[in-house]
């Protein structure tokens, strides 16, 4: 996708088409019968071209959809799904990560502690989110609300859109494993409910980071995988291009995330993806969470914390 | 100690395939040319340098423990192809090319046994199986040794070396760094010691889980630690790295390591360490 552009190649007929059904509807203005039976007619059109373009897409282009440039991001949901949201800043120890944000927001009437990595939209914005890639202190930050959740008895909400955890001099210095580590470790032990929801990108351990919760959950055209398809072309085909088959092969997309029980529900998008209606996927993922959060916050936490081990316990696929 | 005990006899074919071959060896690090009989006095240290060479997970074992003996546990344990995976070439057929290469290990190894007395579990990552990465096997190996700690309340000891998750696993290989750091934080709540020891190289999915989950983490000099792999560290920031950069070294001085200990002190230090933190 060319930089700037707004849509991705495979969306083009449906754009186009959306592009002259809008032009019609400008000049049908003031009630043209036949104008308005064409209009019709193209919307069913519309309709059925979505209908064929989003049930064929190739796990590539679903990867795509995860990053398209007008995708909602975790401040857009909880703008549009949360009220009274408090953001809580910095890690108490080195800085505030911009790219892992969170603090106090409630659902319905249920208070929680939400936390997520951020991207930026705009070039200034993406940089100063560096692009969802946390350093080490945003995981310590991450840690440190989840303690608070756990301190003032609210569930966490956790919000995964990341690329990956930040690779560079600073992350490494300031013990990028040893966050990330600790991060999966204190969230066995945190005496009240989480529940994650996969927006987008869930890329490797900078996903899993924030990512262990009673109830895991990803949107329809979000991925989550042990490393991008990008980065495991650039290994095992030595070719970064070689993205589409390695998509492919890694298989990150949430039909077969739910098989192999590493998510336990897919969150339907609005059909042509989240970006096209975003009020209406916040909307989608709020119902999700409320009723969640009813049946969560109504364990026993002792039980809940069983079974939160127990489930990731039994994941991955050997022989004996 | 006797720290240049000899290997049994059984393992020493296998160990050939893995250590630098011939009459003389090059350090890696230094270029040094040592007579290779000498080397393996040293336990495979460079002795002009101090270069750590990589060496089989069997040296380690009969290195540290009591008798060097390990009693094995799981290793039966196969990797499944729960992907299908194919890139060059198809996932079983790596599994079986690594078989071939280095004996069934699946990538670590696990028991029980003693040092100093002091009976622990005990597991090994094996780097020449895959690179050491973890997937289902190691993940599940780990797990079952982290349980036996658990169940026994001795303490735990994990020998790493991996170049971080296995992809062909996908985001099941993912999974094996929450099942074990969840399990880790169970031992930590019942107070059980666990002593991590990392050695050349701990990176990635295995460094960013229980690797760095010891209540004493320990290094071989010279290792290279970290989360990112230099190389894509390297790309991302479009510059070369500094000197020493991810090195056990560099590590010790920002405060991720306890400590850093010469192969031939590492079955001492263990058992100086278990001794206070074992309450047997
Ligand atoms: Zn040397």
């Amino acid at each position: 996708m060319a930089d700037g552009q707004q849509h991705l190649e495979f969306e083009r007929p449906i754009v186009e088409l959306e592009k002259k059904i809008s032009d019609m509807k400008d000049f049908s203005v003031g009630g043209n019968i036949e104008f308005d039976s064409e209009i019709d007619s193209l919307q069913k059109k519309l309709k059925k071209l979505r209908e064929e373009v989003y049930s064929g897409l190739s796990r590539w282009q679903r990867v795509q959809l995860s990053r398209h440039p007008k995708r909602p991001h975790t401040l857009d949901y909880i703008k549009l799904m949360t009220t009274d949201f408090i953001e809580l800043h910095g890690d108490r120890s080195f800085a505030d990560d911009r790219a892992m944000i969170g603090g106090f927001a409630r659902i319905g009437d249920q208070p929680v502690m939400v936390v997520g990595q951020q991207k930026g939209r705009d070039t200034k914005q993406k940089l100063i989110r560096n692009f969802g890639m946390a350093h080490p202190e945003g995981y310590r930050k991450a840690r440190r609300l989840f303690h608070m959740a756990e301190k003032f008895g609210v569930p966490i909400v956790i919000f995964i859109d990341t690329p990956g955890a930040y690779p560079g001099l600073g992350a490494e210095e300031r013990g990028q494993a040893e966050a990330i580590a600790k991060n999966i470790q204190v969230m066995f032990q945190i005496k009240t409910p989480i529940v994650v929801v996969i927006l987008g990108e869930g890329a490797s351990g900078g996903a899993l980071g924030i990512g262990i919760g009673d109830r895991v959950f990803i949107l329809e055209y979000a991925w989550y995988s042990v490393i991008s398809p990008e980065a495991c072309a650039a290994i095992l085909w030595r070719d970064a291009g070689k993205g589409p088959e390695a998509a492919e092969a890694l298989k990150p997309t949430s039909d077969t995330l739910l098989e192999l029980g590493v998510v336990d529900d897919i969150i339907a998008e609005p059909p042509s993806g989240a970006h096209t209606d975003p009020p209406e996927a916040a909307r989608l993922v709020k119902e999700k969470l409320v009723t969640t959060l009813k049946e969560l916050t109504a364990r026993d936490t002792g039980e809940l914390l069983k079974e939160r081990l127990n489930k990731y316990r039994n994941m991955g696929v050997v022989r004996e | 100690m006797e720290w240049f005990r000899k290997a049994k006899s059984g393992l020493v074919s296998q160990e050939r395939k893995n250590i630098p071959e011939g009459l003389w060896t090059k350090c890696k690090s230094c270029g040094e040319i040592v007579y290779s009989k000498k080397m393996e006095q040293y336990l495979w240290v460079c002795p002009t340098c101090n270069f750590h060479f990589r060496i089989p997970s069997r040296k380690y074992i009969s290195l540290l423990l009591d008798d060097g003996h390990l009693e094995e546990m799981d290793n039966k344990l196969a990797s499944a192809d729960p992907l299908k995976f194919k890139d060059s070439k198809k996932y079983p057929d790596r599994i079986k090319a690594a078989n071939d290469k280095a004996g069934g290990t699946e990538g670590l190894i696990t028991g029980l046994a003693k040092m100093g007395g002091i009976p622990v579990s005990f597991s090994i990552m094996d780097f020449a199986y895959i690179g050491g990465s973890m997937g289902s096997v190691i993940g599940e190996k780990v797990a079952r040794s982290i349980e036996r700690a658990i169940d026994k309340e001795i303490p735990l000891i994990i020998v790493s070396c991996s170049g971080g998750a296995r992809m062909q696993e996908g985001v099941l290989a993912l999974m094996q760094m929450a099942k074990t750091s969840g399990l880790l934080a169970v031992l930590s709540d019942k107070k059980v010691p666990f002593i991590s020891i990392l050695t050349n190289p701990t990176t990635g999915g295995v460094m960013a889980s229980f690797a760095s989950l010891g209540d004493v983490i320990i290094a071989e000099p010279k290792a290279l630690l970290g989360f990112a792999g230099p190389r894509v560290i390297q790309q991302t920031i479009g510059q070369d790295l500094p000197e020493g950069f991810q090195s056990s070294e560099f590590l010790m001085e920002k405060g991720f390591l306890d400590k850093i200990v010469e192969r031939r002190e590492l079955r001492d230090t263990c058992i100086s360490l278990l001794k206070y933190v074992w309450r047997g």
